[in-house]
C-alpha cells in the first residue's frame, strides 16, 4: 500500500514538473485539471456525461455477460458448436472496435441501440472464448457423479456448471469491464450526444483542453477502478470462499 | 444371510465390452461376465487390478452404454466412488441431499446425519473434512434416499484401519437394519471375507467370471482364525487372484 501510494507521489511529481517545464496549456498541470473538474461537476455535465457513459457500458457488459456465457459454454461442450462458430469468432474477434463500431451505426443507424450493440459484439467473443476454456476443464469425475445420482438439468446448472465456471465469469467480467468502458467511449465519441467519449471529442474539437480531456478521463477511470475494487474482487473474493 | 434363490435384485450381463483407442490396438476389457445380487446380500467382487472391475461398475451404473449385454435393477442403485466426489462449494449438507430427487430434496435428515456421524459437520465444506469424513459424506449421499442397491468402488482405500473399519460397520448396519444390497468392488481380500455374503473373483483382462464363493458363516461369528483358513483355501485354488 505505501509503495503504492509512493508510486503515484511520484507520477503526479512528474506531471507537475513537466507542467512547469512545458508552460503550455497542451500539458496542463493537476491543479488546473483538478479545477476543470470541479468546475464540470458544478455545471451538472460531468455527472449526466459520466452517468450517461456508465449506463451504456452496465447494459452492454450485462448483455454480453449473458450471452457469452452461454456460447462459451455451448462451445465448450459441444464439438459441433465449436467447429462451426469457431472461425466466425475468430473473424470477430479480430475485427478492430472502430470498424464494428462505424458499420452498427451505418446499418443500424445513429441510435443507442446500435450503441449497444456496438459494444456487445466486441466484448462478446472475448468473454465466449474465456468460458469455453472453462467449460472444456469441467471435471469429469463431477460429471459422471452428476449422471450416476440423476441429476436434473436445474440442479446440474446451479450446483456442478456454474461454481466451476464462476473463476472463468469472473476473469470475463474483469478483463471485459475494462475492454467495455473505453469501446463504449469510442462508440460515444462517432455517434452519441453524450457521455464520457462525447465530451471528450467536444472539448477536443472545440478548444483542444487536454485539462477536460484528462479531467474526464481520470473521473472514469476512477469509477471503474472503484468498480473493480468494490465490486467485482469482492465478487472474486466470494467465489473463492469454499477453497 | 445369503439370499441365493431369491429374486435379485440386480442382474448384469455383460457379454462383451471392448475399448477402442483411436490410435492404439482396441482392448477388450470384460467377457462373459453375469451375476445377481439378490435382496440384503453384500456381494464382493474381486480381481487383480486393471482387471475390468471399474468398468463393469460403470456400465451397471450406465455411465457406459457401450457393451453387448444387459443389465437390469441398476435404476434403484446409488454408488460410493472410489474418490470422494463430492462439490467442494458445497456444503455437507447441500452434498448429502443431492443424494436426493428434487421432489424430495427438503426431506428430514437429522437421522441419517446422526447416524453417521455427521451431525455437527452439516454446515462444513467437503474441504474440511479428512478424506475418512468425506468418504462418509459421500456415503451418505448415497444412503439418502434409502437405494434398494448401494454399490461401491474400493470405498475404503487410504484410510487407516479404524476409519475403514467405522465405514465399514456403518455399511453392514444399514444392510442389516433395511435389507439392502450391497455390490463391492476392492483388491482387498481380507476385507471382503470379513463382510461378504459371496465372493466374486474375477479375471485379468478381459475380465470374466471365475468362480462364485458363498460365504455362509454369519458375520459376527467370522473370527480371525475362520478368516484366515478361508483365504489360505481360496488362494489354494485361486493363485493368480488371491494372493496369501
Amino acid at each position: 500500500m505505501l509503495t503504492r501510494l509512493a508510486s503515484l507521489l511520484v507520477l503526479v511529481a512528474a506531471w507537475q514538473a513537466a507542467a512547469l517545464e512545458a508552460g503550455s496549456r497542451l500539458l496542463p498541470a493537476p491543479m488546473a485539471v483538478l479545477r476543470f473538474i470541479a468546475q464540470e461537476a458544478e455545471r451538472g455535465d460531468l455527472a449526466h456525461n459520466v452517468g450517461a457513459t456508465l449506463l451504456r457500458v452496465a447494459i452492454a457488459f450485462a448483455i454480453a455477460m449473458v450471452l457469452g456465457v452461454i456460447l462459451g459454454v455451448a462451445l465448450g461442450r459441444s464439438k459441433a458448436a465449436d467447429l462451426t462458430l469457431d472461425t466466425p469468432l475468430l473473424v470477430l474477434l479480430n475485427t478492430p472496435a472502430l470498424v464494428i463500431t462505424v458499420l452498427a451505426y451505418v446499418w443500424v443507424g445513429l441510435t443507442e441501440a446500435a450503441a449497444i450493440l456496438a459494444v456487445v459484439l466486441n466484448k462478446l467473443p472475448n468473454v465466449a472464448v474465456i468460458v469455453r476454456e472453462g467449460a472444456r476443464n469441467l471435471d469429469p469425475q463431477l460429471d459422471e457423479m452428476a449422471r450416476a445420482y440423476r441429476l436434473d438439468r436445474r440442479t446440474w446448472i446451479r450446483d456442478v456448471l456454474i461454481p466451476q465456471l464462476q473463476p472463468y465469469m469472473v476473469t470475463a467480467a474483469r478483463s471485459g469491464l475494462s475492454l467495455a468502458w473505453k469501446i463504449v467511449l469510442v462508440v460515444e465519441l462517432l455517434g452519441r450526444p453524450d457521455g464520457v467519449g462525447f465530451a471528450i471529442n467536444y472539448y477536443f474539437v472545440q478548444s483542444t483542453d487536454v485539462a477536460a480531456i484528462i479531467g474526464y478521463s481520470l473521473v472514469f477511470m476512477a469509477v471503474m477502478i472503484g468498480i473493480d475494487v468494490l465490486l467485482l474482487q469482492r465478487l472474486e473474493a466470494h467465489v473463492r470462499r469454499w477453497r | 444371510m445369503s439370499a441365493a434363490g431369491a429374486e435379485p435384485v440386480l442382474r448384469v450381463r455383460i457379454d462383451s465390452k471392448w475399448y477402442r483407442p483411436r490410435r492404439a490396438e482396441p482392448v477388450e476389457a470384460v467377457r462373459n461376465l453375469a451375476f445377481g445380487v439378490g435382496a440384503g446380500e453384500i456381494v464382493c467382487l474381486i480381481g487383480p487390478s486393471g482387471a475390468g472391475k471399474t468398468t463393469t461398475l460403470r456400465i451397471l451404473l450406465g455411465l457406459d452404454a457401450e457393451f453387448e449385454g444387459q443389465v437390469s435393477g441398476a435404476d434403484q442403485a446409488s454408488i460410493v466412488f472410489q474418490e470422494p466426489r463430492l462439490l467442494p462449494w458445497r456444503s455437507v449438507e447441500h452434498n448429502v441431499r443431492l443424494g436426493l430427487p428434487r421432489a424430495r430434496r427438503g426431506r428430514d435428515l437429522d437421522g441419517l446425519f446422526a447416524q453417521l456421524g455427521l451431525t455437527a459437520w452439516r454446515g462444513s465444506y467437503p474441504k474440511a473434512l479428512s478424506l475418512g469424513m468425506q468418504r462418509r459424506v459421500a456415503l451418505a449421499r448415497a444412503l439418502a434416499d434409502g437405494p434398494r442397491v448401494l454399490v461401491l468402488d474400493e470405498p475404503f482405500v487410504s484410510l487407516d484401519d479404524a476409519a475403514a473399519a467405522g465405514l465399514r460397520g456403518l455399511v453392514v448396519d444399514t444392510v442389516d437394519r433395511t435389507g439392502m444390497s450391497v455390490l463391492m468392488v476392492t483388491h482387498n481380500v481380507g476385507e471382503a471375507i470379513g463382510i461378504a455374503d459371496r465372493l466374486l473373483l474375477v479375471s485379468r483382462r478381459p475380465a470374466s467370471l471365475v468362480a462364485a464363493v458363498p460365504l455362509d458363516r454369519p458375520r459376527p461369528a467370522r473370527d480371525r482364525t475362520w478368516a484366515d483358513a478361508t483365504r489360505a483355501a481360496l488362494a489354494a485354488q485361486h493363485p493368480d487372484i488371491i494372493a496369501l
